[in-house]
């Protein structure tokens, strides 16, 4: 029988080190959270343990010499179409440790990426462009319910009462990332970010430490299956609830938190014992039905007095529509739709791959199912899962989302390399850990900075697309499908997506 | 009504000349005036589309709807009618006089019947039977082939079509008509070929529109009317406007002045700076009526059975002026247009950005 299971010499990545430039500073060492790199006194000299290597870039970014080089291994097994690296290297894991693969971020895996099979349109001769430098260019977001009809007194006046809003003044929102599973300062940095730019952020079902009370006004306070932190007060401090039934990694499933990630500040935040493994129920256990949701979203604006929105959190899948204008008609007053590319702290690797549905085609098969049903002006849309850019955000509400989560890539503003270690709780970059030393690499102070140059950077994007559409209010992208085309998609890609092929 | 449009998309885009004339007297108005106040723009277009709509045509039978029909195809002829004659009592039933013109070739035939509710529909009121009258015309424009209306209001007919709008005036003889309200267009379109259900004006119940301009926001407003049954089935962006209109006033009680705020709403930053009650009305307006927000350059004139309203994207990309003489009130793209029929007015001005110009009848006058 083996002594040494194979996997650990097809280790993924190889540190090469110039040994010329190497002034043994030891930066590399001190760096790396997973210990791939280590210092021999007697010799002087600084060797790596390729196998612990996770190609986060933090010993190569921060190395004053620029000596080091992180590599994919270029021992590989054989060539096999069927049979790819990662088939065979979890294959071999499961068998050494008989356990569920987990792994962190979002779906890796090469499905179709319509965002970029979609093109924008713009203004030429007939209509003008507008120049967004020149000319104002709206992008405020109003999310929540809207009246069927504006009633009108006698004297002109308008007597209906609108519906607790979200005001965003830019389409994009910070999505559910809980404390624990990011640390206070990851924390800190997005509620702070939020603050300066007009728009919100998602605690995640982590709950709200009590330090970050004070941008409250700024947060969704969510509520997960396993009520982890929820309590009347925090409830209060949100400008909005969201009730978490599912996460595009991982549909179907509860979340998790390692308890290696449960330290002190978590526990009492979760009210719960510190070290254990906060796993949240897969289904909240009082909604085995739409009626069950109904009375979670009622019991929810009760203890809030109706002056909150209240959100309701799911993934996309093959249903996504009919379980859409379900929730719609439950009362809710905006959908979170996540979808398959959408992160994850930690999540089983065969799920976050494999199941549910891309954004795009939730997005588009939710608006048009509401529109169809002459609800969607009732209820919000909100998209999650992926965006990379502005231009996937311009497509999102092309397509017919009201406004957008982004989690994935806030944390890549703060350093993520996307390494896919999030649930280990070791993160080189100081986001997904809580061990003090580590946590510290985040400076909420620059980390604000950073967010907010993000957005500030897409919004100013946005704008200048809407304006080259010759649209200077955002509310005129909304469902928009007509400005976009598609390349290379099917027929039944470009139905689902209710958009045409481009050149026609 | 369905749920979904049989053609989802299709639009074009084009410069246009517009004018509007109303006698606030409630006096008629020649046809010919506003031929010739069209026609000194004559340039703005390109003969690929014209037309005119004469509110106070039919005073013979303005109580009841009067349906102007056109056909591609004789074999349509039958089908309408019947849906017609099935759902509605139908009065009167006659080709739309024309002249044989050189310029038009090929045109359509044109119909036009007076039509009334059956009596149990009008007795659930007017909202009813006006629910009734746009159910059948999205039902013509969708379902019978070869067949559009192109009016559907109350003396109120539209004439329209593929040509110069001197050619079209005269293929019409819009000298035998006259009214107190009159609306004319002349049409550039640059994207699709000129066809005749696609030239203005267009027309919902007794809403007409002329536009001049782009509706960049056309996805946005098309897909928002269908929700309420609403069909754009005539290639062009215009028709949403009708809609639109039709949708927030008659179906949504707001007033002309609300409507317009919805269709081109303050900046947020000016509404920022308005008085708390101002606020939030047009914060209430904006966020409840975002959808059907217009956007894109536009000069837009829409008739309406006690008068007009002018009015002008956000931004002003498109012109539009006003002249007063009297009782007689001209908007048009061009101050020479308005001149051209009231020579000497009493004030000519260009309004602002998004400025609403509304002109009504004055209070008592018998239309």
């Amino acid at each position: 029988m083996l002594y040494k299971n194979p996997y650990n010499n097809y280790f993924d990545y190889v540190v090469q080190r110039d040994l010329d430039r190497c002034i043994r500073c030891k930066a590399c060492v001190t760096q790396c959270s997973y210990g791939a790199n280590f210092y021999d006194p007697d010799r002087e000299m600084i060797y790596s343990l390729d196998a612990n290597c996770v190609g986060c870039m933090r010993c190569s970014t921060f190395c004053p010499t620029d000596c080091i080089r992180i590599v994919r291994n270029p021992d590989a097994f054989r060539p096999n179409a069927n049979w790819k690296d990662n088939n065979i290297k979890d294959l071999y894991k499961q068998a050494g440790t008989g356990g569920i693969i987990i792994t962190g971020m979002g779906n890796d895996k090469p499905f179709t990426n319509y965002w970029e099979h979609m093109v924008i349109d713009a203004c030429q001769v007939t209509n003008p462009s507008i120049d967004p430098l020149r000319e104002p260019m709206e992008l405020k977001t109003f999310l929540g319910r809207k009246p069927e009809r504006l009633e009108i007194g006698r004297d002109g006046d308008i007597t209906t009462k609108l519906a607790p809003q979200l005001v965003l003044e830019t389409p994009i929102m910070f999505s559910a990332m809980s404390y624990g599973s990011i640390n206070y300062n990851v924390c800190e940095s997005v509620a702070r970010a939020a603050r300066e730019l007009g728009t919100y952020w998602n605690t995640g079902e982590g709950g709200l430490p009590k330090a970050l009370y004070e941008y409250g006004r700024q947060t969704i306070v969510q509520c997960a299956s396993g009520r982890f932190g929820v309590s009347p007060e925090y409830l209060g401090a949100g400008a909005a609830i969201e009730i978490k039934i599912g996460q595009g990694a991982k549909p179907g499933i509860g979340g998790h938190l390692p308890g290696e990630k449960v330290l002190e500040g978590i526990s009492e935040t979760r009210m719960i014992p510190v070290g254990t493994d906060a796993i949240s129920p897969a289904p909240h256990h009082d909604i085995y039905s739409i009626e069950d949701l109904k009375q979670l979203i009622y019991a929810l604006k009760e203890a809030t007095r109706y002056e909150k929105p209240v959100s309701v959190k799911i993934a996309a899948v093959h249903n996504v529509a009919a379980i859409a204008s379900g929730i719609a008609r439950a009362g809710a007053d905006i959908i979170a739709v996540d979808g398959f590319r959408g992160g994850t702290g930690a999540a089983p690797k065969a799920i976050r791959d494999n199941v549910g549905i891309p954004i795009e085609v939730a997005i588009a098969a939710v608006d048009e199912r509401l529109r169809q049903e002459g609800i969607r002006n009732e209820v919000s849309l909100v998209a999650a899962g992926g965006f990379r850019n502005s231009s996937d955000i311009v497509k999102a509400i092309a397509l017919g989302a009201d406004a957008v989560y982004i989690a994935t890539s806030a944390l890549m503003a703060l350093g993520c390399t996307l390494c896919q270690q999030c649930h280990r709780g070791r993160c080189a970059w100081g986001i997904t850990t809580n061990d003090p030393e580590l946590a510290r690499r985040v400076n909420p102070e620059i980390g604000t900075e950073r967010l907010v140059g993000l957005i500030r950077a897409w919004s100013n994007e946005i704008k200048e697309m809407l304006g080259l559409m010759g649209i200077n209010s955002i509310e005129s992208l909304k469902g928009n499908r007509d400005r976009l085309r598609g390349v290379g998609l099917s027929e039944g890609e470009l139905q689902t997506l209710g958009i045409r092929q481009a050149g026609t | 009504m369905g749920i979904r449009s049989s053609t989802p998309y299709g639009k074009d885009f084009g410069g246009c000349g517009l004018v509007g004339i109303i006698d606030r007297a409630g006096r008629p108005v020649e046809g010919a005036m506003i031929v010739s106040s069209l026609c000194s723009m004559k340039e703005r277009g390109n003969g690929l589309g014209s037309g005119y709509a004469v509110y106070g045509a039919y005073p013979e039978f303005k109580e009841s709807f009067g349906m102007h029909v056109m056909y591609n195809d004789a074999g349509a002829r039958e089908t309408v009618e019947g849906l017609l004659k099935s759902k509605l009592a139908l009065l009167h039933a006659e080709p739309v006089p024309v002249k044989k013109v050189h310029a038009i070739v090929d045109p359509p035939e044109f119909w036009r019947y007076f039509v009334d509710p059956p009596a149990p529909v009008a007795e659930q009121g007017e909202d009813v039977v006006d629910d009734l009258i746009v159910t059948i015309v999205m039902e013509i424009n969708e379902r019978i082939e070869n067949a559009y209306v192109v009016s559907s209001g109350k003396n109120l007919p539209v004439f329209k079509g593929v040509g110069h709008p001197d050619a079209i005036a005269e293929f019409f003889r819009m000298q035998d008509y006259s009214g107190y309200l009159l609306l004319g267009h002349t049409r550039f379109p640059t994207n699709t070929p000129g066809w005749w259900g696609g030239a203005h004006p267009f027309t919902i119940l007794d809403w007409s529109i002329v536009h001049n301009g782009e509706i960049s926001s056309y996805g946005t407003n098309k897909r928002y009317v269908e929700m309420f049954g609403y069909k754009c089935t005539l290639l062009t962006d215009t028709e949403v406007v009708a809609y639109l209109l039709d949708l927030l006033i008659r179906k949504k009680g707001l007033s002309l002045s609300a409507a317009a705020a919805v269709l081109a709403p303050p900046f947020w930053k000016d509404i920022l700076l308005m008085g708390p009650q101002k606020k939030d009305y047009y914060t209430a307006l904006r966020v409840s009526y975002a959808n059907a927000m217009l956007n894109g350059p536009f000069a837009i004139l829409m008739g309406f059975d006690n008068g007009i309203l002018g009015l002008n994207d956000r931004i002003k990309l498109r012109p539009l002026v006003v002249g007063r003489k009297g009782d007689i009130v001209a908007i048009a793209s061009e101050e020479s247009a308005i001149r051209e029929v009231i020579p000497g007015p009493d004030d000519v001005w260009a309004p602002k950005a998004g400025e609403p110009i509304i002109v009504t009848l004055k209070e008592g006058t018998q239309r």
